[in-house]
C-alpha cells in the first residue's frame, strides 16, 4: 500500500492531468448545458498543458536562462549542464497551445451566442426539442 | 536532400511561398473589406492562384529531379528548426488542396456575394486562412507544428461552417467539440512521442523508433494519435459530427470545407504512419491491417446504408463521405502497395468528386432558390450541361469507368483480394451498388419528373417562352458557375485515364520500400 | 499462335466517330442537318470497319493502346476475326437503322429527338468498343458506357412505365456488372497477372476448379445483357423504348454485346481447355439450355409483339452462348455466326413491329388479324425474318444453326441436340400464327380494310433491306462465315 501511494505520489503530476482530462471529457460528453460543456472543453485542453509543462520539469533544475560571461565567452566559459535546466520547450509549445485553447473558445462561445439567439436557450435537450417541432 | 539557402532566390523559397503567401493574405483581407468591398476576393484569388502555381512548380520539381526538397525556416536546420517536406505525396496533394480551393472560389464568388453581403472580408478571409492551415499542414515536418497548422485549418473550419442556415451554430459547435477532443489527443501522442524520442521532427523521430519498437510510450503514443486522427476522420462510430456539421453549413462553405478537410487528414494520418511511426512499427510490429480494416468495413457498410435513408442531398453526400473515409483508411491499413496506391488515389479522386458534387449543390441551390432533391425536377431538359457533369460526378462516386472513381477503386479492390481482405473487398462493391441507387434515385427525378417552374434569381423570363413546353428552353447557371463546374467534371474522367500516370509518376515514390 | 499485328489507328477512330458527331448533333438547326450528320458517321464507321477487313481475313490483327490506365493494362483496342465479325453487323445495321429511326421518330412526331440521336450515336461506339477491346478492362469500360448511354433511350418516354423499366433495366445490368464481372475480372486479375486476351485462355495453371466455376458463373450473370436466366427480366422490361431502340439496341447492340462478352471472356480468359477440364462447359450448356427452352415458351404466350420477339430474343441469345459451351469446332462457329445471322433477322422484326405500330398503332398480334393485306410488304418482311430466326432454308439463320446442330453431333450430346431442334419447333409455333393471321385469317375475322396502306418510306425501305440480306447471306455466308472460322480456328488451335 505504500508503496503504491508512493508510485502514485512520484508521478502526481501525470494523475492530475489524466484526472482532468477524463473532468474534462466527462463534461463534454454528459452535461447538457452548452457552456457546461465548453467548459467540460478547456479542462480537457488544460489538461494537456500541464502535461506538457510537467514533461519538462526536472527536480531541481531552474529556468533555462543561460547567463553569459562576456570576458569568458566561447570554449573558456564553464561548460553548460543541460541537467541543471528544465527543458524549456515544452513550456514554448505551451505558449502556443495556450493561445489555440482561448481561439477555440472564442469560436465556441460565439457560437454558443448564436445558439442562444436562434433558440433562447443553451440546454441540449431544450434546442433539440424545438429542433423536432419546426 | 536538397537544402536550399534562404532567399537565394524566389524559386527554392516555394515551400514557404506556398504557405505564407495565403497565409498574410488572410491577414489582409479581412482588413481590406473595411477599405474596398471588392478588395478581399481580389487579394484572396490573387494568394490562392500564387499557391496553386507554386504547388504546380513544386509538384513539376519533385517529379522531374526525383528528390526530395527539405526547406528551413529561418535557415534552422531540423531536428532543431522547423522543416517542410516536400516530398512526391505532398507535392501531389499541395497541388489538391490549392487547385480545389481556387476553382470552388470562382465558382462561389456570385453566391458568396449574394450570400454574405457586408461580411466578404470575413468570409474571404476565413477561406483563405482554411486553404493556408491545410496547405501548411501538408508541408510541415514537424509534429507540433502540424498541431498549429491542424487547429489554424479547423478553427477557420468552424467558422466557416457555422455560417450557414439557423441550425448551422449547433451542428458546428459538436463539430468544434469533437474536432476539439480528436486534436488534443493529437497533440497529448505527440507529448509522449517528444517524451520517448525527444524530437519533434518527423524525420528524426522515424530514426529513432526504430530502435524503441517495444517501447509501450510510442505504442501509446500511436494509438493516442491515430484515435485523434479518427476522430478528425468521422470513422464510425465518432462520425456523429459530420453529416450535421457538412449539410448545415452554407453550400459555399461545404464545397471547400467537405472535399478537403477528411482527405487531408487522411493525408496525415498517411504520412504519420509512414513518416513518422515508420511503416515497418506501423504493419508489422504492431499488425494493425485487422482492426483498421475491419473499423473501416463497419464505416463503408454504415455510411452507405446511413446515406440511403437520407431525404436531404447534401445529407446523403455527407454520408458518402464517411463510406468513402473508409474506403481510404482500410486501403492504407490494408499495407500492400496496391491497397496504399488505391488510397492515395482516392485521396485525390474523392476530393475532386466531393467538390463536383458540392458545386452541383450550389449551382441548384442558386437557380431555384431550393435546397432539395425536389429541385432538381426536370433539369436534364432544363440544364443539360450542369446535368452532365452531375452525371460524370455521380458515376465516379459509383466506380463507372472510364471516371476517376473505378481506377481507384480498382486499386483498393486488389488491395483487398492480395491482402486477403474479402470483407472489405465486398463493402467496396456494396457501397458502390448503394451509390448506384442513390444517384440513380436522383437522376430518375432530374429525368422524368416535369420542370417546377420557379427562378429567384431569373426574373427576366420570357413570358412567350412560358407557353411552350418548359422542358425545351435551356436555361443554364451563369457562366462563372458553369465553366469551374465543367471543367472539374471533365477532370473527373481525365483524372480516371490518366491515373496511369498519377501511380506511375508520383504515387510509386510514396509507396516504402519493403512494401509489396 | 503468333499473328501479325498492325498498330493502326482505325480502330479508335472507328469507335469514336459516332462519339463526334455529337456535338454536330446537339447544335444542329434543323433536323435534316441534324440527321445528316447521323448517316454520315454511320457511313463512316461502316467503311472504316469494311478497310479493315481484308487485313483480318488475311490473318492479321490491327492494335492500338489508347491510355495506359495502370502499370500493365491499357484501354487498348484489338480489332481480330471474332471483333470483326461483330462490329461488321453492328455498324452496318447501325445505318441501316439510322434510316429507320428518321422515319420512325418523324412519323410519330416524338419528342427529345436530339436527344435520342445523341444517345444513340454514344451507343454505337460503346458497342464498336467492345468489339474491339484488348483486354477485359477495355471492355468492360465500354460495356458500361453502352449500359448507361442506353438508359435515356430505354426510358425515352419519360412516364410511368419508362420509369419502372429504366430501373429494372439499370438494376438488372448495372448491379450485375458492378455485383459480378467487376469482382470476377478484379479477381481474375489477381490471380493471373493479366486481362488481356489471349488465344487459349489466361486462367489455365493459375486457377483452381472451384474458382474458375466460380469465376465462369460470375461472368456469365454479371453481363446480363446477354440475358441468361434468371437475369433475363430487364429485357422484356426495356421494350418500352421506341421501336428503332428495341431494335438495334435490344436485338442487336445490347444484347449481343453481352453475348460477344461471354464469349470473349469464355475463350480468351477462361480459356476452352478450362472450360473442358473443369466441366464448366456442362454446366453452361445446361444453364443455355434451360434459357432456350423456358424462354420460347414463355414468347409463345405473349400476345404483345415486341415482348414476343423479347423473349424471342433471350432464347437466341442462349444459341450462341451454348455454342460457345459446346467446345466443338462446328459448334462455335454455329454460335459466333448466329451473333450475326440473328441480327440481321431479329432486326426485321423488330422493323416490321415499329412499322405496324406507327401505320396502325398496333401492338397486339391479336389485334393484327389481316394485316397482311394491308401492310403486305412489311409483313412479307416479317415471314422472311421469322423464316431467319426459326432457321428456315434459304434464310441466314439456317447457316448458323446448321453449325450448331453439327456442333451438338460432333460433342456427343443429343440431348442438346433435342434441345436444338425442340425449340426450333417453338420458334415456329410462335412465328407462324402471326404471319398466317396477317395474311389467311377468314374474312369476318379481318380487322383492316382490304387497302395497301404502308408506313413510311423511310420506314419500310430499312426492314425491306434487312430482309434481303437475312436471304442473302443463306446463299453468300461470307465474309461472316470466313470470320467466324477463322475466329475459331485460332481459339481451337490449327
Amino acid at each position: 500500500m505504500e508503496q503504491m501511494l508512493s508510485f502514485i505520489a512520484a508521478k502526481a503530476n501525470y494523475w492530475t492531468y489524466v484526472i482532468l482530462l477524463m473532468v474534462g471529457l466527462y463534461a463534454m460528453i454528459v452535461k447538457n448545458n452548452l457552456v457546461k460543456k465548453i467548459v467540460g472543453m478547456v479542462i480537457f485542453q488544460t489538461a494537456i498543458i500541464l502535461f506538457y509543462v510537467s514533461m519538462g520539469y526536472k527536480q531541481g533544475g531552474t529556468i533555462p536562462i543561460v547567463m553569459h560571461d562576456e570576458a569568458h565567452h566561447g570554449a573558456t566559459s564553464a561548460a553548460i549542464k543541460a541537467i541543471d535546466y528544465i527543458n524549456p520547450l515544452p513550456h514554448v509549445l505551451m505558449l502556443t497551445a495556450i493561445v489555440v485553447g482561448v481561439a477555440t473558445l472564442g469560436v465556441a462561445l460565439s457560437l454558443a451566442m448564436k445558439i442562444y439567439q436562434e433558440y433562447g436557450s443553451l440546454e441540449e435537450d431544450e434546442i433539440n426539442e424545438k429542433l423536432r417541432n419546426i | 536532400m536538397i537544402f536550399f539557402d534562404r532567399a537565394s532566390n524566389l524559386l527554392s523559397d516555394l515551400p514557404a511561398i506556398v504557405v505564407t503567401v495565403p497565409l498574410l493574405a488572410a491577414l489582409i483581407a479581412s482588413g481590406a473589406g473595411w477599405i474596398n468591398r471588392k478588395a478581399p476576393f481580389i487579394i484572396a484569388i490573387a494568394s490562392l492562384f500564387v499557391s496553386f502555381i507554386s504547388s504546380i512548380l513544386l509538384l513539376l520539381q519533385v517529379t522531374s529531379t526525383g528528390v526530395v526538397i527539405e526547406y528551413r525556416m529561418a535557415g534552422w536546420a531540423a531536428p532543431i528548426g522547423i522543416v517542410y517536406i516536400i516530398d512526391h505525396l505532398t507535392a501531389l496533394v499541395l497541388v489538391l488542396i490549392s487547385s480545389v480551393s481556387l476553382i470552388n472560389l470562382i465558382a462561389s464568388k456570385r453566391r458568396i456575394d449574394d450570400q454574405f453581403r457586408n461580411k466578404e472580408g470575413a468570409f474571404y478571409s476565413l477561406y483563405v486562412l482554411f486553404t493556408a492551415g491545410l496547405i501548411g499542414m501538408t508541408t510541415t515536418g514537424d509534429a507540433f507544428n502540424l498541431y498549429v497548422l491542424l487547429e489554424i485549418a479547423s478553427l477557420s473550419g468552424y467558422a466557416l461552417i457555422g455560417l450557414g442556415s439557423n441550425r448551422a451554430p449547433l451542428a458546428t459547435l459538436n463539430y468544434l467539440f469533437l474536432g476539439t477532443i480528436g486534436a488534443t489527443f493529437y497533440l497529448l501522442g505527440v507529448g509522449y512521442l517528444y517524451i520517448a524520442t525527444g524530437s519533434l521532427n518527423m524525420a528524426d523521430i522515424a530514426s529513432i523508433i526504430p530502435k524503441m519498437m517495444n517501447s509501450s510510450m510510442i505504442l501509446f503514443a500511436f494509438i493516442i494519435c491515430l484515435t485523434g486522427l479518427l476522430v478528425k476522420l468521422a470513422i464510425f462510430p465518432v462520425h456523429g459530427w459530420l453529416p450535421g456539421a457538412y449539410s448545415e453549413s452554407a453550400t459555399v462553405a461545404a464545397s471547400l470545407v467537405a472535399p478537403l478537410t477528411t482527405k487531408v487528414t487522411i493525408y496525415i494520418m498517411i504520412r504519420l504512419c509512414l513518416s513518422v511511426f515508420t511503416p515497418q512499427y506501423t504493419f508489422q510490429h504492431l499488425e494493425t491491417t485487422d482492426v483498421m480494416v475491419w473499423l473501416s468495413v463497419i464505416t463503408i457498410v454504415f455510411g452507405a446504408i446511413s446515406a440511403l435513408s437520407q431525404k436531404d442531398y447534401k445529407k446523403m453526400l455527407s454520408y458518402i463521405i464517411i463510406a468513402e473515409v473508409g474506403y481510404m483508411v482500410g486501403g492504407f491499413f490494408l499495407g500492400n502497395k496496391m491497397g496504399i496506391s488505391g488510397a492515395i488515389l482516392h485521396i485525390v479522386n474523392d476530393a475532386a468528386m466531393t467538390l463536383a458534387l458540392f458545386m452541383v449543390a450550389g449551382i441548384f441551390l442558386w437557380k431555384t432558390g431550393e435546397d432539395s432533391r425536389e429541385s432538381l425536377k426536370g433539369m436534364f431538359g432544363k440544364m443539360p450541361f450542369t446535368m452532365a457533369g452531375f452525371t460524370l460526378a455521380g458515376l465516379s462516386v459509383v466506380g463507372v469507368p472510364p471516371t476517376c472513381g473505378f481506377f481507384s477503386k480498382w486499386y483498393l479492390i486488389l488491395g483487398g483480394i492480395s491482402a486477403g481482405q474479402y470483407g472489405f473487398v465486398a463493402a467496396l462493391i456494396f457501397s458502390s451498388l448503394v451509390n448506384a441507387v442513390l444517384f440513380f434515385r436522383i437522376f430518375e427525378i432530374a429525368h422524368f419528373e416535369p420542370f417546377k417552374e420557379q427562378h429567384p434569381h431569373n426574373d427576366h423570363c420570357d413570358e412567350q417562352h412560358q407557353a411552350k413546353s418548359h422542358n425545351e428552353i435551356i436555361k443554364e447557371a451563369p457562366l462563372d458557375m458553369l465553366i469551374p463546374f465543367i471543367a472539374v467534371s471533365l477532370l473527373l474522367v481525365l483524372l480516371g485515364l490518366y491515373s496511369g500516370a498519377i501511380v506511375n509518376n508520383i504515387i510509386h515514390f510514396v509507396i516504402p520500400k519493403g512494401i509489396i | 499462335m503468333s499473328m501479325e499485328t498492325v498498330v493502326s489507328l482505325k480502330p479508335v477512330v472507328a469507335v469514336l466517330v459516332s462519339l463526334a458527331v455529337i456535338p454536330g448533333i446537339i447544335s444542329s438547326r434543323t433536323q435534316n442537318i441534324r440527321e445528316t450528320w447521323t448517316l454520315v458517321a454511320a457511313g463512316i464507321k461502316l467503311l472504316i470497319i469494311i478497310s479493315m477487313l481484308p487485313v483480318i481475313l488475311d490473318g492479321k490483327v490491327v492494335s492500338f493502346t489508347l491510355f495506359q490506365v495502370f502499370p500493365d493494362i491499357g484501354i487498348s483496342f484489338r480489332v481480330d476475326a471474332f471483333g470483326m465479325l461483330f462490329a461488321l453487323v453492328a455498324s452496318s445495321l447501325w445505318l441501316v437503322t439510322s434510316v429507320y429511326s428518321i422515319g420512325y421518330m418523324r412519323s410519330l412526331d416524338e419528342h427529345s429527338q436530339t436527344r435520342y440521336f445523341s444517345f444513340f450515336a454514344a451507343a454505337i461506339s460503346a458497342t464498336i468498343g467492345v468489339a474491339f477491346s484488348a483486354n477485359l478492362l477495355t471492355l468492360y469500360i465500354f460495356y458500361e458506357i453502352l449500359s448507361l448511354a442506353t438508359f435515356p433511350l430505354v426510358t425515352h418516354h419519360q412516364d410511368k412505365e419508362a420509369r419502372s423499366s429504366g430501373r429494372k433495366y439499370l438494376t438488372y445490368i448495372l448491379g450485375g456488372s458492378i455485383g459480378f464481372a467487376l469482382p470476377a475480372m478484379l479477381i481474375t486479375y489477381h490471380f493471373t497477372g493479366t486481362l488481356d486476351f489471349a488465344p487459349h485462355g489466361v486462367m489455365a495453371g493459375h486457377i483452381n476448379s472451384g474458382l474458375a466455376l466460380m469465376l465462369s458463373m460470375m461472368f456469365l450473370f454479371g453481363f446480363a445483357k446477354v440475358g441468361i436466366m434468371p437475369m433475363h427480366s430487364w429485357l422484356p422490361a426495356a421494350m418500352v423504348a421506341p421501336t428503332p431502340v428495341s431494335a438495334l439496341l435490344h436485338a442487336v447492340a445490347v444484347v449481343k454485346v453481352g453475348a460477344f462478352s461471354v464469349v470473349r471472356v469464355f475463350t480468351g480468359i477462361v480459356g476452352t481447355s478450362v472450360l473442358a477440364d473443369f466441366n464448366i462447359s456442362a454446366i453452361v450448356c445446361v444453364i443455355a439450355s434451360f434459357t432456350i427452352i423456358v424462354a420460347s415458351l414463355i414468347a409463345l404466350s405473349q400476345d404483345e409483339l415486341k415482348r414476343r420477339l423479347a423473349f424471342s430474343t433471350i432464347g437466341q441469345l442462349s444459341y450462341i452462348v451454348l455454342g460457345v459451351a459446346l467446345l466443338s469446332k462446328s459448334g462455335m462457329t454455329g454460335g459466333m455466326l448466329h451473333i450475326a445471322m440473328h441480327a440481321f433477322g431479329k432486326i426485321t422484326l423488330f422493323f416490321c413491329a415499329g412499322a405496324i405500330f406507327c401505320a396502325t398503332g398496333v401492338k397486339y398480334i391479336s389485334q393484327m388479324k389481316g394485316i397482311g393485306r394491308r401492310m403486305p410488304i412489311t409483313m412479307t418482311a416479317f415471314f422472311v425474318g421469322s423464316l431467319s430466326v426459326v432457321g428456315f432454308p434459304p434464310c441466314g439463320g439456317f447457316i448458323s444453326k446448321w453449325y450448331l446442330v453439327l456442333g451438338t453431333i460432333e460433342s456427343g450430346s443429343l440431348a442438346l441436340l433435342f434441345v436444338l431442334l425442340g425449340s426450333s419447333f417453338l420458334n415456329a409455333a410462335y412465328f407462324f400464327p402471326v404471319f398466317y393471321n396477317a395474311f389467311f385469317c377468314s374474312k369476318d375475322q379481318m380487322l383492316f380494310e382490304d387497302k395497301v396502306e404502308e408506313a413510311p418510306l423511310w420506314c419500310v425501305v430499312p426492314l425491306v433491306i434487312t430482309a434481303s440480306i437475312s436471304v442473302l447471306l443463306f446463299f453468300y455466308p461470307q465474309p461472316f462465315l470466313k470470320l467466324a472460322s477463322l475466329a475459331v480456328s485460332i481459339i481451337m488451335g490449327g
